[in-house]
């Protein structure tokens, strides 16, 4: 499944220009359908890897080429196979220029992406995690279309905004690399062990966790993007091409995300502890941050943007109540989230071809003559804005429900965050949808292709609202076998916050 | 005092050399007589092959040769390897080049072949003699090759330049001998590092030796602050010599400063570690903030060649078996990017008017894929990214450091990675993301840059006409470019055969 997606955008590159993407989405939707067989075979009860593929890859230097899923990343796989077949078949519909550079890189990028969930070894991962920004560097800068920017600045352009963006990622998984190697280097004692199950017994003295700790913690809040080292976000999401966007936003995000839970918590766990509250703090901030950013900007990617800062924020959160629930809370939401974003991205594509740019005070009552549109832009809305019934709601619920045991005032201020998202997000469908329709915007119905991609993909919305459970059950057990190491620890810090009342 | 004894000559463990030396002498010779210059380069092509043959032949053979003179095992067949592929890269590359038709192609292959020969030595050499016949025999060719593009000045005062300086290294290197000879009684490294390991040996005077051994390398394999040719010789240098210069010294070079510091000198290792780590900490900070500004690509490329030297100084500060396998890995997978950067570079100063400039690359992506390619794979694999060697070679130089209790210093490679994303990505954002200049106006044609004018379905087709000029030369030069970056990608996928490979060199040594 892994290399599918990469050998179906080889293949791209060599049948004939006008079907390079229908190739492409062939592989994507072999791999998705193997993410579906996946989840069913995926034995539920057990917290274990699965399907678990361990070969000797570089033996001078300890790395193994160990692959699996487990409950955590097994529905992350799946909405990227998800994600990327929708970004695909959207791509195929309306063939970009030079499609056949376009798909390999996009298969290259779901490969990556895929490799990065799938590895079980810590080098592995850093290898999938650095692979991934190529392809996306190239898509970003090639594909990418000026921006008019902010009023009173100049555009944007898309190769400078891509470098920005390339080198704060970079910044992040270079030093995750030095730190992946160090903890290899001092775990093995001689012959470096890079295998993350054998890291999670706990080899690792406090003072080199101290220290390696924040190395990923940089890659990974970089990726999310976290508030304070998110600056590069606004202008790549301004230039990006907006499928690619799609995925990148849904699914990118997340393995910062996942990154936390699956490295950080279980091999570094005193460090987790102890710069548990900095990482709230730069969670909460997020939130707050985000969200106040998504209601004053005007245009619909920033808003979507910065709602992702947001949703992010409350992910993170999740992780780091370390509790089973705020965990769960976390793994779902994150598959919810990339599952909003991905129809949320395309609808943009819609809107701004309807208005001619992606400014929401220029648009308006496109609704008037596309009920179909106008309805599954709505549920998107609702499921943005974690309407009770949505799965965002439940997400929300078991993230707040965490922290709130744990510590109670981040809850309160987080509660904060849900509110403020309805207000942006109902604001975005406002603008857009409804309101009086100004000159030069038409109000069009989308094509049946559209509507299907669409469609199908707010029907996954849906069907995840009605029954979370699918996702629940089968992460429960893994999200507690990676906090396992936190059941003690977790009560005395518990007791010190609530003395001093904070 | 020993009775004298003629030297007993093992004629196999020197076959290499031999070679070298014979395909040297009957290039200067066929270059004197009217043959076509396929039929020259063909023949150096044929030495250079020879000697590759001879010393695979040899490979995994662990004796002294010559008193002891020289040293034949993997770490210096491994250098010489190198040293050989980049001169047949740099033969394919000067073919039909003007500075080498100007010199007379056979003196330029046997001035080459020379450079090669004397990289072979210094790479073998366990004798301070034999290491300084052999850096001799490595710089003088390439000073002359580096001023064979006698009409332009840039040439001229790069040649000028090299000399001046490289003689300053030579002569401080020789004087740094002196005084480890003088310390340690014997130009041989074994007992060398026998009188020290007593500590017989003058403390003060072998810091003095050791440092100015260390100056005097460094100002070959361009470590900052003995740098300052570097990007001036590099620009000045005709496109061919800079690619086999840039790659085949630094191989042969490290590889001789290897064996110097950690055979000869390994006893006092406590003296110089630290002093070499702050070299390469300033090397990768100065090349990376150099090479920032840069537009010209030639000079890009010798200031990454002095933050990579920075890198790989690194695998022999650390002074153990794992740091001496990551510099070998290193060096092969360094020199498999450059020389495929360097093809693109000569094949586009042929076509456009621009020379070396970044501005030659615009529109690459869309007009030549084939070039562009193997130009994004070699900045890719230079900035270290998964999926190349690069990333295998920078993973394995920051385990050494992190091995050998260096962690600051494996920090530092990764800082100084980051700061070179800016500029290595400023190339790849001129190849992808600009339009094709040609499509817009007609590129500038100078005299000389024939193809572009002759075949303007370069531009169109992404492929020369066949027939015309341009399309005979420029297929081995993109053969060639595609062969090294494909090399590059395989590394990265699979780096076992490669791994293993600088692993037996390193381990040749037995130190640490």
């Amino acid at each position: 499944m892994l290399w599918l997606p990469l050998a179906a955008g080889l293949l791209a590159c060599l049948v004939p220009r006008r079907f390079a993407g229908w190739a492409a989405a062939l592989g994507a939707f072999l791999a998705l359908d193997l993410a579906i067989r996946l989840v069913t075979d995926f034995d539920s009860g057990s917290a274990g890897i699965q399907h678990a593929v361990d070969e000797s890859w570089i033996p001078e230097l300890g790395v193994r080429y160990q692959l699996g899923v487990d409950g955590i990343s097994l529905f992350l796989v799946l909405l990227t196979t998800v994600a990327w077949f929708a970004a695909i078949l959207w791509s195929a519909i309306r063939t970009p220029e030079r499609p056949k550079t376009y798909f390999f890189l996009l298969g290259l990028a779901e490969t990556a992406t895929l490799g990065a969930f799938l590895a079980q070894d810590l080098l592995l991962f850093v290898l999938f995690f650095d692979l991934m920004l190529i392809p996306f560097y190239f898509l970003f800068g090639s594909w990418g279309s000026e921006h008019p920017g902010r009023e009173g600045e100049g555009p944007v352009r898309p190769a400078p905004a891509t470098i920005k963006m390339i080198v704060y990622t970079l910044v992040g998984s270079l030093l995750m690399l030095v730190g992946a190697i160090a903890a290899g280097v001092i775990a093995g004692d001689g012959t470096p062990v890079f295998s993350m199950a054998e890291l999670r017994e706990g080899l690792l003295s406090e003072g080199s966790q101290h220290w390696i700790f924040w190395f990923f913690a940089a890659a990974f809040l970089v990726k999310m993007p976290a508030f304070l080292v998110h600056g590069w976000m606004p202008d790549a999401y301004r230039v990006a091409p907006l499928p690619v966007l799609a995925v990148f936003s849904a699914v990118l995000s997340k393995v910062g995300a996942y990154g936390f839970l699956r490295v950080v918590l279980p091999i570094f766990p005193e460090a987790t502890v102890d710069f548990q509250e900095i990482v709230l703090v730069i969670a909460l901030a997020s939130i707050l941050y985000g969200s106040v950013m998504a209601f004053t900007q005007t245009s619909a990617r920033l808003v979507a943007g910065y709602s992702s800062v947001a949703q992010l924020g409350f992910i993170t959160l999740g992780i780091f109540a370390l509790r089973p629930d705020g965990a769960d809370g976390a793994v779902i939401q994150m598959v919810n989230h990339g599952i909003v974003i991905v129809p949320l991205m395309l609808i943009i594509v819609l809107l701004a071809e309807r208005s001619g740019g992606d400014d929401v005070t220029k648009m308006g009552g496109i609704a008037m003559r596309a009920p179909v549109m106008a309805a599954l832009f709505l549920v998107v809305t609702m499921a943005l804005l974690a309407i009770p019934g949505s799965a965002n709601f439940v997400g929300e619920f078991y993230i707040l429900n965490g922290v709130f045991q744990e510590k109670i005032v981040f809850a309160l201020i987080a509660a904060l965050g849900v509110i403020m998202a309805s207000y942006y997000a109902l604001r975005l469908f406002q603008h857009a949808m409804h309101n009086r329709k100004p000159e030069g915007v038409e109000s069009r119905e989308l094509g049946w292709r559209e509507g299907a991609i669409i469609g199908g993909l707010v029907a996954c919305i849906v069907a995840l609202a009605f029954y979370p459970q699918v996702v629940l059950k089968r992460s429960d057990e893994s999200v507690n076998e990676q906090l396992s190491s936190f059941e003690q620890p977790s009560e005395p810090t518990a007791a010190v916050t609530e003395g001093p009342g904070k | 005092m020993t009775e004298f004894t003629a030297p007993h000559i093992d004629y196999a463990g020197l076959s290499p050399v031999i070679a070298l030396t014979t395909a040297l002498v009957v290039v200067l010779m066929a270059g004197l007589l009217p043959l076509h210059r396929f039929v020259i380069a063909g023949l150096t092509l044929a030495g250079l092959g020879a000697a590759a043959g001879l010393a695979i032949w040899q490979w995994g053979e662990r004796e002294d040769l010559v008193s002891g003179a020289l040293r034949l095992d993997e770490l210096g067949l491994a250098a010489a390897l190198i040293a050989i592929f980049a001169g047949a890269v740099g033969v394919i590359l000067s073919m039909r080049e003007d500075a080498a038709e100007k010199a007379g192609l056979g003196a330029f292959y046997a001035l080459l072949l020379g450079s090669v020969l004397g990289m072979t030595l210094l790479a073998q050499a366990q004798n301070l003699v034999a290491f300084f016949i052999g850096f001799e025999l490595l710089s003088i060719p390439l000073y002359i090759m580096c001023g064979s593009s006698i009409r332009k000045e840039a040439s001229l005062e790069s040649g000028l330049k090299y000399l001046i300086i490289g003689s300053l290294g030579s002569a401080t290197m020789l004087y740094g001998f002196a005084f480890i000879y003088g310390a340690g009684g014997s130009t041989d490294f074994t007992a060398i590092a026998d009188t020290l390991a007593a500590g017989d040996a003058d403390d003060t005077i072998i810091l003095i030796g050791t440092a100015m051994a260390a100056v005097g390398l460094s100002f070959k394999v361009s470590l900052a602050p003995f740098h300052q040719w570097t990007p001036d010789v590099y620009q000045g240098a005709p496109t061919p010599v800079t690619a086999f210069m840039a790659v085949a010294t630094k191989a042969a070079a490290f590889v001789a400063f290897a064996r110097l510091f950690e055979v000869a000198l390994g006893p006092v290792s406590a003296d110089w570690d630290v002093a070499l780590a702050a070299l390469a900490a300033i090397s990768i900070a100065v090349g990376n903030i150099g090479a920032l500004s840069q537009d010209s690509l030639k000079r890009l490329l010798g200031y990454s060649g002095i933050a990579q030297a920075g890198y790989m100084l690194a695998g022999i500060v650390v002074f153990s078996e794992t740091g001496l396998n990551a510099l070998v890995f290193y060096l092969a997978a360094y020199a498999l990017m450059n020389l495929a950067i360097f093809a693109v570079i000569v094949a586009r100063e042929r076509e456009t008017g621009f020379g070396d400039d970044i501005r030659a690359m615009e529109g690459l992506g869309s007009s030549r894929p084939l070039l562009a390619w193997p130009l994004t794979i070699g900045f890719l694999a230079l900035a270290g990214l998964p999926g190349t060697s690069g990333f295998i070679g920078k993973l394995f130089l920051i385990e050494a450091t992190v091995d050998g209790d260096y962690t600051w210093l494996g920090v530092a490679i990764v800082i100084g990675t980051m700061i070179s994303m800016a500029y290595y990505l400023r190339v790849l954002a001129a190849v992808w993301m600009r339009p094709d200049p040609a499509a817009e106006a007609q590129m500038p044609v100078i005299a000389g840059a024939s193809a572009e004018a002759d075949a303007p379905g370069a531009s169109a087709g992404g492929r020369d006409e066949p027939g015309t000029k341009g399309a005979g030369r420029c297929l081995l030069i993109v053969g060639a470019a595609i062969l090294c970056a494909a090399a590059t990608v395989a590394f990265g996928v699979y780096p076992d055969p490669l791994v293993d490979w600088a692993s037996a060199a390193g381990e040749s040594l037995a130190v640490g």
